[in-house]
């Protein structure tokens, strides 16, 4: 890992007295010692007494009226509580940003896998026994299956036109500006279902309270989300509804909306039974119900001049949001706004629709529709550019944003735009230039030599390729979204005097709670250490927003800095003097204590000044400031099995001020990684509907032998509305890896795959159209 | 697990004897399992696919390991794991079978998987299975009733079916000695670089005679068909053939008559015949320069 810095924004002036610095420094994991020895608590590390344990009895048809239910008479239904959807006391629904999903089916099923019966029981293998025991009859009826069969019609799964959502986003005279190109480019691009893999599966127990309410834990990423759903499902009163977080094995998405569902169907367990109840999905449920990125098909048609300047973009975005609307709306507004990628438009066209199909729901994954749409523009980038008979990399230099340069939504780049130095750095780093040229002769030569019946000893016929991408990714909520949000965040003092962070944004080994300490110690002028953070628990934490859209450190660390700086304010003032390091702090806050009583001090959102966003024209600051990243890919293909091995992956993002660089760095392996997978070989097939490989065995994602070496330099151009400087950088890493996998193997093979994963299967076909 | 582990139960015999005992008589009531390295065996009882209840814990029988070389033969012990047989150093002389233990899922797998497990088991993918078919192995099997030797060809009769009765154990498998001056070959073509299972896995033995004519040719696949199958068409094609582009574009054509692959949740039959192609050339490249692939 390298980094390169420019000026950092009034970095706080500093007295005599040195204190540790915290932020900017790789100090250790709060939770990295619990979680190597094995201590830290998952939740099915939970010990309960008298816990019933809870299954899901799903539906095995895609579309269809659900005709009987029957309770087999043979089995023996002891101590079983069993729960429909007539057991509900609210309402029945996923309450997200629609209320159109059932919690349970009652009446139709519209994918396979769909919740209808509830099962719990003390033992675990009894109620195992039971799921299929349930005999449920139904009249099938005709599925639409794809994102082609949906705008088909051939099934009506969403209104009269199955469409969930339109985004139109238009700026300058397309036409005009079409009729002034030289050349008219146009393409189309293919990316499938990936599911999120997150090492912990989905679990949730649920509990009665005393007082009437309902009490849950579980693994999650935003514990207001469930909060929200299950006041509506069990029609209680916010503050009858308390939410926890436990422990979290990994989230990218795949745990902001479905913990409503499995949290909600513990809840109606726990409600019916009144026992504590636990429903912990095994990898195959998990793999087969729970929710996926959404695949997509991107047309583009793009005008471009001779030399390679962009005139006009006309895209158009179908994604396959499954059958229920979830959070689709949202990704794809992500998806639509980065349609236009890292460049400058004279004119641009970007009309995007998410359909419904008869699938199980598809929801956040990281990147939250922009890899999708990033993936199409990237790959264009490098087919215009094999047209016009140009290196990739000058066409990126000729055409990506620069400072003041205007995008789509018609927003203004004010500041913090690294796509240039992101895009020169890994051309530098990766030696783009030289290897381009060095893999191009020794493929020739490989080809002569195999002609002549010379090639290498062991009969492999290898080819090596290099290719690049570029990617802006927009930190936070899209549009006015944060606003909405209005979060609240709080910083308080526990009874021994320590500084207590309280945010309803969760670690999810993402790092959250460590950078927390840094910020907070930063300000304070403490050790990291001596900062708690509260586990996020609806009962004793504000709403400060979900974890998603790489917003946490950005936003809501942004607010926490604010509360730090307040409470050193008052301290300060109460003491009459500067505090001066970590025990000094706790002396003056046990005064505080003592002498005037508890010290909670909030902060919440306040809109940045001049940043402004329409709505109904999808117009103007589609986001705060924007992350950029760029990556040179090298791969190795074998023409005999059309297996591609990662040979070496450097990239350079510009995530503003890195306040733990190793965590940053971790982020950006680990989303290149996923980049990769999701490139190569990760691939949901469904047959009628149903998930076919959900088990690991054929659910194919990379081992560390599939992992390249991935060389990562972070780039930090301070954003002025960030802690520090600091951008968002959980979702960027995912943004650029596939179109650049996609290059280097047309770079090595002559040949061009529209669709990922770009598997052995689909590049044999296309090697062999191709006559090689 | 789908598996209610609460009903299963294991025997553990004291030898060789001892089991073959214990598995003879549980056929009055339900076959005891036997269990090896329990590596496929896990995996059916995660998914509630395994029916039985009763194991029997092969790792007491000493009687199944060992790894020892006979008069240029080798014999190697049903339980031997692949990391074993990887490390041994009497393997050098069957270089295919220490390439397919290494690439048995990863080095979990080959601590614990054994080779009677993946012949057992008679899964189309398993790794070892046409490397044993290529090298003309022989299985030795034994029961209540006294030892037997099956070659290893005459083996599979069926999808996942044995020529072995319910009774039955595989005690070890045995490798006749490699004809001097073999040009041998293994390619797995997997989903990815390790824990992986086979879209084609290919092991290949080709033998020079005195002409210069291949005298000897052995060309098995796995993943290709129901059971880990020969080429016969296409080991004629190339028999008492000198090298050549010729035999090579016979042998060619000819693997496609031999083959009929079928599509499935990994693979698909149109890529698993262009691969197989591409590795047959691949190895005839390989074993003489200066073919044309
Ligand atoms: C993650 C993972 C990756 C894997 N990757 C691969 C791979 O890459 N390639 C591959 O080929 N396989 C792979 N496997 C499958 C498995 O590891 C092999 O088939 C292994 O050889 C099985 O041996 P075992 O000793 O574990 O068998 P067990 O699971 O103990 O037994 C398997 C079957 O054989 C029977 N059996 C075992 N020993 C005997 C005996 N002596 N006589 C009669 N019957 C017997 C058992 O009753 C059972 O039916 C993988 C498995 C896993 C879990």
């Amino acid at each position: 890992m390298a980094r390169s810095r420019t000026a950092s924004p009034e970095r706080p002036a500093r007295k005599t007295i040195t204190l540790p610095a915290s932020v900017g420094v790789n100090v250790p994991r709060k939770d990295g010692r619990d979680k190597v020895t094995g201590a830290a608590l998952y939740l099915d590390d939970l010990r309960v007494p008298g816990v019933l344990h809870g299954r899901t009895v799903r539906s095995t048809v895609a579309n269809a009226r659900i005709v009987s239910v029957t309770l087999d008479p043979a089995f023996d239904w002891t101590g079983m509580t069993v729960v429909d959807h007539r057991d509900i006391p609210g309402e029945n629904c996923v309450a997200v940003i629609e209320r159109d999903q059932p919690m349970l089916a009652s009446t139709h099923v519209r994918h396979v896998d769909e919740p209808i019966l509830l099962l719990a029981h003390e033992d675990a293998e009894r109620v195992e026994a039971a799921v299929s025991a349930v005999k449920i009859e139904y009249e099938p009826l005709t599925p639409a299956l794809n994102l082609e069969e949906s705008l088909e019609k051939k099934a009506l799964v969403r209104g009269d036109d199955n469409v969930f959502k339109t985004i139109r986003i238009e700026r300058g005279d397309l036409d005009e500006a079409f009729v002034r190109s030289d050349r008219v480019i146009e393409g189309e691009y293919w990316c499938g279902h990936q599911e999120q893999l997150y090492i912990e599966n989905n679990a949730m127990l649920a509990e009665r309270t005393k007082d009437g309410g309902i009490h849950i834990r579980g693994s999650m990423q935003c514990p207001y989300y469930v909060h929200g759903a299950l006041q509506v499902l069990l029609n209680l009163p916010p503050e009858k509804v308390r939410i926890e977080q436990t422990v979290t094995g990994g989230g990218f998405g795949g745990k902001e909306d479905y913990p409503s569902v499995i949290g909600g169907h513990a809840a109606l367990l726990a409600w019916k039974s009144g026992r504590p109840v636990k429903i912990v999905y095994d990898r195959l449920e998990d793999l087969a119900a729970t929710t996926k990125r959404h695949p997509a098909r991107v047309r583009i048609k793009t005008g471009v001049m001779n030399d390679g300047t962009l005139v006009a973009l006309d895209a158009d975005v179908v994604m396959d949001g499954g059958a229920y609307l979830t959070l689709t709306p949202v990704v794809l507004s992500r998806g639509a706004i980065h349609a236009g990628g890292c460049y400058r438009w004279d004119a641009a066209r970007i009309f995007a629709r998410a359909v419904a199909t008869n699938t199980p729901p598809n929801g956040a994954f990281r990147g939250f529709g922009a890899p999708q749409t990033l993936f199409a523009i990237e790959s264009h980038m490098d087919r215009i550019a094999a047209e016009l008979g140009m290196d990739p990399l000058a066409l990126r230099r000729k055409n990506a944003v620069k400072l003041g340069d205007v995008t789509p939504t018609g927003q203004v780049l004010k500041e913090s735009v690294g796509s240039h130095e992101v895009l020169e750095r890994t051309a530098k780093r990766a030696k783009y230039a030289e290897k381009r040229a060095r893999y191009e002769r020794e493929n020739a030569a490989a080809e002569a030599a195999e002609r002549a019946g010379k090639g290498a000893k062991d009969g492999r016929r290898l080819r090596r390729g290099i290719g690049m991408a570029l990617a802006m990714h927009g930190a936070g909520f899209t549009g006015s979204g944060e606003s909405k949000l209005n979060s609240l965040a709080a910083l308080d003092l526990t009874p021994d005097g320590r500084p207590c962070v309280r945010i309803s944004n969760t670690e999810i080994g993402q790092g959250t709670n460590t950078v927390f300490g840094q910020i907070v110690g930063e300000v304070l002028g403490i050790p990291h250490e001596q900062v708690l953070v509260h586990v996020p628990d609806t009962d004793h934490v504000p709403d400060s927003g979900p974890t998603v859209a790489s917003r946490t450190l950005m936003v809501v660390g942004g607010l926490i800095e604010k509360c730090a700086k307040k409470m050193k304010e008052k301290l300060e003032l109460f003491a009459e003097h500067p505090i001066e390091g970590g025990a000094d702090f706790a002396r003056i806050a046990k005064r505080w204590l003592k002498e005037r009583g508890p010290l909670r001090v909030e902060q919440r959102y306040q809109k940045p000044t001049g940043i402004e966003w329409d709505d109904d024209t999808y117009q103007g600051d589609a986001y705060g400031v924007f992350a950029y990243a760029a990556i040179a890919v090298e791969v190795e293909v074998d023409l005999d099995t059309a297996e591609t091995k990662l040979l070496h992956v450097t990239t350079a993002q510009d995530i503003g001020r890195a306040i733990h660089p190793v965590l940053c760095a971790g982020q950006i392996e680990g989303g290149t990684l996923q980049g990769l997978g999701w490139a190569l070989m990760e691939e949901v097939r469904h047959k009628d509907g149903k998930v076919w490989n959900h088990q690991l065995t054929n659910y194919i994602i990379p081992t560390s032998a599939d992992a390249p070496p991935i060389d990562v330099e972070i780039v930090e151009i301070p954003y002025s509305n960030g802690p520090w400087g600091a951008k968002g950088v959980g979702e960027l890493p995912m943004d650029v890896p596939a179109p650049a996998v996609i290059a280097a193997i047309a770079h090595a093979t002559g040949c061009r795959l529209d669709e990922i994963p770009a598997t052995p299967e689909r590049l044999m076909r296309a090697l062999q159209r191709r006559g090689a | 697990m789908k598996t209610a582990i609460s009903t299963l139960a294991v025997e553990c015999p004291k030898h060789l004897k001892h089991a073959l005992t214990l598995l003879h008589e549980s056929l009055a009531t339900e076959r005891l399992t036997p269990l090896a390295g329990g590596t496929d065996l896990f995996v059916y009882l995660n998914a509630g696919s395994h029916r039985g209840t009763r194991f029997l814990d092969l790792a007491p029988c000493a009687e199944l390991r060992g790894i020892k070389a006979i008069k240029g033969r080798l014999r190697i012990g049903a339980l031997e794991t692949f990391d074993r047989i990887a490390r041994h150093p009497k393997m050098a002389a069957w270089p295919l079978l220490v390439q397919a233990a290494r690439c048995v899922g990863a080095a979990q797998i080959q601590n614990r998987g054994t080779i009677g497990g993946n012949i057992a088991n008679a899964s189309p993918a398993g790794d070892s299975l046409p490397v044993l078919l290529a090298y003309d192995a022989l299985v030795h099997v034994a029961s209540v009733r006294g030892e037997r030797t099956i070659p290893f060809r005459e083996l599979q009769t069926g999808y996942r079916q044995l020529a072995l009765e319910a009774d039955e154990l595989i005690v070890a498998v045995e490798l006749p000695e490699v004809p001097a001056g073999a040009k041998q070959f293994f390619r797995k073509v997997g989903t990815r670089a390790a824990q992986s299972i086979s879209k084609v896995v290919f092991a290949g033995v080709l033998v020079p005679g005195r002409g210069g004519q291949w005298s000897h040719v052995r060309l098995a696949w796995g993943s290709m068909a129901p059971i880990t199958v020969r080429s016969l068409r296409a080991e004629a094609a190339l028999l008492a053939h000198k090298p050549s582009a010729q035999a090579a574009a016979w042998a060619d054509v000819a693997l496609g008559e031999d083959l009929v692959p079928i599509d499935d949740i990994r693979s698909d039959a149109e890529y698993r015949l262009s691969a197989a192609r591409h590795v047959l050339a691949q190895f005839l490249r390989s074993s003489h320069a200066g073919f044309r692939g």
